[in-house]
């Protein structure tokens, strides 16, 4: 048996189902020992997606999702990803081939030092020198990447390693790894405090983030809390999904791109229960003021993260569902139902609010006069999201569209909502799709992007026809990558730079049609309900061109 | 955030794994945190090495340098080497200008320093200084009356006083 055979048998152990990748001569040798199994291999159209669907197929399955390349520029395009699913936490082991370790150093075709490059957003790196190393150095990689704070574990293995024999192998049944132990269960004083301090809160509020997907079955059990100790829930971009969107408790996404009401319930909380967030500046643009006269309790598997841009009064260390467990134990008697009333009333203000001029063009026009001229994307999410499954995923792409969809989209019972939150990488949602609709064939999958975003992915049609994986895409087309433009709008005084994607556009339907897919337009008001019906119809790919305003901003 | 800025010392307990020097230093240099010198060596475990970190910043940052460095998969242990509980050596190289006339002064300064002669020529001398950094920063100081043509310094070393703190390696492996 050569090294390769012992990866793929790893795989095998691993319960790997696929393999997101592209070969070139250097991982040649894996791409033949493959053949020998029955992991099912997908031919990306670009490196980058690889990672892209392998990360969008971890976070549905709940699995390690596996990328594997060849060398040099294929290993350089993969970076993108595996930088995205870093910023998100997302558990991948890349495998990128390598030249021959005898020439490693000396820049010799197709060679990059692609460990190097990305040691500062990757969880670990190896790179493999003996072919005996393999099994330890895979069953590491797949512990590393999906325990504590998970995320990418590169593995870069030269293609005479590969090729090297192995004489006996055996996958190790368990990990050892003196250096990496993360915390799991969270310290049983610091949850006896938190539950004391929520005995004693008034306005207790609970904030969730990523970090809640991420730990198996948390969801659950944050859910089960919130609703018998009556608790308020808002979220991060990262922790849309965790109650559903029309829950009693959940009261919107917080940050600069989140819900007045969010934020104000913040802002008057007497104890935050931050849970898996990171407290990053989009969330909170102002980490100090969550501090001030408040109870912060941050509770995170990541000890880095706690204190990191707020000082906590009680930080604790543990996995979500452990500590959620926990909580669920404890006998808890507030009533907190004057300060719930006191947040729906702040729902009601801002839904009974004049809103903010969305149309930059007319002064003189009611928001209703013009949503009945164009189609106002964010009532499209809305009715887009209300008229999928209970357990559909929604994947936002990056710009405009993405906080469009975190501002309106219905997230149901058992819905997903799936986007770049920390890279903000554009043309994610398309391969994140795919992926997603590989680990859930029977759940519904729709990425919703940009014709900015789309652009940058839209070779992956290539790679749904092929392994017919029937993904429904929304491309909001307004022809300007849409939040840069406002964003010079409003910081450049209308000086528009580089943002204009014109009429060079390719036509979609005729693109559609290139690929065997299904193409619907949406470009009147009218048209819309009726658009959502047929698009949603059946389970086959589909993509649906809406034409929006392109001087819209969020 | 506080606006302490202070000195500490830290002591990295490693695998002895390629790149983990650089994984270190590397974090070090991207989230922005001071480095004033950095000693690695491997300790009595073949397989562990010793690294040993003098940093600068605001408490904050110190307790960010803890568990960032704390937090790569590398890592076995990091702890501060608190100033009261520890000892500190570094050794400096100093090669001066030093004519036949000036040689027995020089050397004089060295011995009050205890530093050892450990090259001459007809118009130079080199001298070995070992000590905390202060020492050698005042012997530089001493000797910077002659002109100073090459000077190497190892960067601080450090353990802990007594068996209080001692980390045993064979609990580590």
């Amino acid at each position: 048996m050569i090294a390769a055979d012992a990866i793929v048998k790893c795989l095998e152990a691993e319960g790997v189902e696929y393999v997101f990748g592209y070969p070139g001569v250097a991982i040649c040798p894996f791409y033949d020992s493959i053949l020998n199994t029955n992991i099912k291999t997908i031919l990306v159209r670009q490196e980058q997606n690889a990672a892209h669907e392998a990360s969008g197929y971890a976070r549905i399955s709940g699995k390690v999702g596996v990328a594997v390349v060849t060398s040099g520029p294929g290993a350089t395009n993969l970076i993108t990803g595996i930088a995205t699913a870093f910023a998100d936490s997302i558990p991948l082991v890349c495998i990128t081939g390598q030249v021959d370790s005898n020439l490693m150093g000396s820049d010799v075709f197709q060679e990059v030092d692609v460990s190097g490059a990305c040691e500062s957003f990757v969880k670990f790196s190896y790179i493999v020198r003996k072919a005996s190393d393999v099994p330890r150095i895979m069953k590491e990689a797949f512990h590393i990447a999906s325990t504590g704070r998970k995320g990418p574990v590169l593995i870069d293995i030269p293609i005479d390693v590969q090729k090297a024999e192995i004489r006996k192998f055996a996958y190790p049944e368990t990990v050892s790894i003196r250096t990496y132990k993360p915390t799991v269960t969270g310290h049983a004083v610091q949850i006896k405090r938190v539950i004391k301090e929520l005995q004693k809160a008034k306005r207790p509020i609970i904030c969730v983030g990523g970090g809640v997907h991420l730990s198996s079955g948390a969801r659950e059990e944050v859910r089960r809390f919130v609703e018998e100790k009556d608790i308020p829930v808002v979220c991060t971009m990262m922790g849309l999904g965790v109650l559903p969107t029309n829950h009693f408790l959940f009261y919107g996404m917080v940050g600069n791109n989140g819900q007045a009401y969010g934020n104000r319930a913040m802002n008057d909380a007497d104890m935050i229960i931050m849970v898996g967030a990171r407290v990053a500046d989009r969330s909170f643009s102002q980490p100090d003021l969550i501090t001030e006269n408040k109870v912060l309790v941050h509770i995170d598997v990541d000890p880095a993260e706690i204190g990191k841009n707020a000082g906590p009064t009680i930080p604790l260390v543990g996995d979500i569902k452990h500590v959620f467990e926990e909580f669920n134990k404890a006998e808890i008697s507030a009533d907190h139902s004057l300060w719930i009333d006191k947040l729906d009333g702040y729902k009601d203000d801002t839904q009974n609010a004049s809103r903010r001029k969305r149309h930059m063009y007319s002064s003189t026009m009611t928001e209703e006069e013009i949503n009945a001229l164009t189609v106002n994307p964010e009532i499209f999410i809305k009715r887009l999201s209300r008229a999928m499954n209970d357990n559909a995923v929604y994947v936002a792409d990056v710009g405009q569209n993405q906080l469009w969809s975190c501002a309106n989209c219905v997230i149901k019972e058992n819905g997903r909502f799936l986007t770049s939150g920390g890279m903000g990488t554009m043309g994610y949602s398309v391969p994140a799709a795919l992926g997603a609709k590989l680990a859930a064939p029977d759940r519904q999958v729709v990425a919703v992007c940009g014709d900015g975003g789309f652009q940058m992915t839209m070779m992956e049609l290539a790679t749904m026809k092929q392994y017919k994986v029937p993904v429904k895409i929304v491309v909001l087309r307004n022809n300007v990558l849409g939040l840069v433009r406002q964003y010079q709008h409003f910081t450049y005084q209308d000086r528009y730079s580089v943002i204009d994607l014109g009429d060079s556009i390719p036509d979609f339907k005729l693109l559609a049609d290139a690929y065997g897919i299904r193409y619907l337009q949406i470009a009147a008001v009218e048209d819309m309900d009726s658009g959502i019906e047929d698009f949603l119809s059946d389970d086959e790919a589909t993509l649906l061109e809406v034409i929006i305003d392109p001087k819209l901003v969020v | 955030m506080s606006e302490v800025t202070n000195k500490k010392v830290f002591q990295i307990l490693v695998d002895n794994n390629s790149g983990v020097l650089s994984r270190i230093s590397g974090l070090f240099s991207r989230r922005g945190y001071n480095i004033e010198s950095i000693t690695a060596g491997v300790t009595a475990e073949p397989t562990i090495t010793r690294i040993t970190v003098v940093t600068s910043g605001d408490n904050d940052i110190m307790e960010q340098i803890e568990k960032q460095v704390g937090k790569l998969v590398d890592v076995r242990d990091i702890h501060e080497l608190k100033p009261e509980e520890s000892v500190f050596r570094e050794l400096a190289m100093i090669k001066v200008r030093a004519t036949a006339d000036q040689r027995e002064n020089v050397i004089a300064l060295a011995n009050i320093f205890r530093g050892n002669i450990i090259d001459v020529s007809n118009e130079s001398l080199m001298i070995e200084v070992t000590g905390n950094s202060g020492k050698v920063d005042a012997f530089l100081k001493l000797v910077s009356g002659y002109e100073i043509l090459e000077l190497a310094r190892t960067g601080v070393a450090g353990l802990g006083r007594g068996t209080k703190n001692v980390i045993y390696l064979d609990k580590l492996i």
